[in-house]
């Protein structure tokens, strides 16, 4: 770790629009350090996280993610989640990790074809990866989401692959931990709200923790995911 | 200089729900006949290449790498010599 305090790069797309919320929380809500990283910049420095934030890189033009992954940026991101370093997407930022290809499968338009904007109750499936140790097992957490496309798609045997090695990390459910239908908000395959990578450094994720760590906001139920990335850098040290 | 048109489109086994949605739309117009309506997004662009077939080669690499996401797509290409 560059300092004693870990640091989050939060990465800037033309179009992000949760990079400042990242950033706040990360650094003014848990106390670490962060620092914005233009997608123009060809490495990270020193950075122990790294941060793709939600919003409409380029517009969403073509497909959602679709242009970002062209971004100069994205190759020293790759390098870093190659490395082992933690890689977290949200929102938008999973929908550029699907499309270049540090996760599996690809985000469809939402069912009901309508924007959605609310709370949800995610199930935490796997509470034993870098990004949610922190978590008791059986957890279930408030956290918003906000999309038009985040209806997860990917073949049966990436399905497959994904439950055989324990990888997806959320999905939608009710208060109580129950996945159902009625609790999928826009027609994602197994209610599938985060999945993660193989080798378990790099989460996407549609909800917004950033939107459920400040007190203010009504939930702090996503702050345990920075708290377990840091957690995990700490251990690992 | 070759000129391609793109179409890329959900792939078949894929729903596509603004399909459906325009379908119920055409069919309150009482065009009954009409089914399978799907919705897909067409590029066109002016290729420079020697011959035809290494036109339709770079117009697959695009398409391929960019245009088209495999895991939920499928793309024609349709290529034009244009003086």
């Amino acid at each position: 770790m560059a300092s004693s305090v870990p640091c989050f790069g939060v990465v800037v797309f033309p179009g992000s629009n949760c990079d400042h919320d990242a950033y706040h929380v990360v650094k003014h809500i848990l106390g670490y350090d962060a620092r914005f990283i233009w997608h123009k910049e060809p490495d990270l420095g020193n950075v122990d996280a790294v941060i793709l934030p939600g919003g409409f890189s380029y517009g969403d033009y073509l497909r959602t993610g679709a242009i970002a992954r062209f971004s100069p940026v994205m190759q020293a991101v790759i390098k870093f989640a190659n490395d082992g370093g933690p890689v977290i997407g949200i929102c938008n930022g999973f929908q550029i990790l699907l499309e270049c290809g540090l996760l599996p499968g690809a985000m469809l338009r939402n069912e009901s074809l309508r924007f959605v904007c609310k709370h949800v109750h995610l199930r935490i499936v796997n509470t034993q990866t870098r990004f949610t140790s922190q978590y008791p097992s059986g957890s279930v957490v408030r956290v918003p989401v906000a999309h038009g496309e985040g209806n997860y798609f990917a073949d049966d045997d990436t399905i497959r692959s994904l439950q055989e090695n324990n990888q997806i990390v959320f999905q939608y459910a009710d208060s109580t931990g129950v996945v159902a239908d009625a609790w999928n908000p826009n027609g994602s395959l197994l209610n599938i709200a985060g999945i993660i990578n193989r080798r378990g450094n790099v989460l996407g994720m549609m909800p917004h923790p950033e939107r459920a760590s400040d007190p203010a906001l009504g939930s702090v139920d996503g702050r345990t995911i920075f708290d377990s990335i840091v957690d995990n850098l700490i251990s690992m040290k | 200089m070759y000129h391609a048109t793109i179409v890329v489109t959900l792939r078949h086994s894929i729903l596509d729900p603004q399909g459906k949605a325009v379908e119920h739309a055409i069919h309150s117009l009482s065009a009954g006949r009409v089914s399978n309506v799907r919705i897909g997004k067409q590029i066109q662009c002016a290729i420079d290449a020697p011959s035809r077939t290494e036109a339709a080669g770079i117009a697959d690499t695009i398409c391929k790498k960019l245009l088209a996401n495999p895991v939920m797509e499928d793309y024609t290409v349709t290529i034009e010599e244009r003086a």
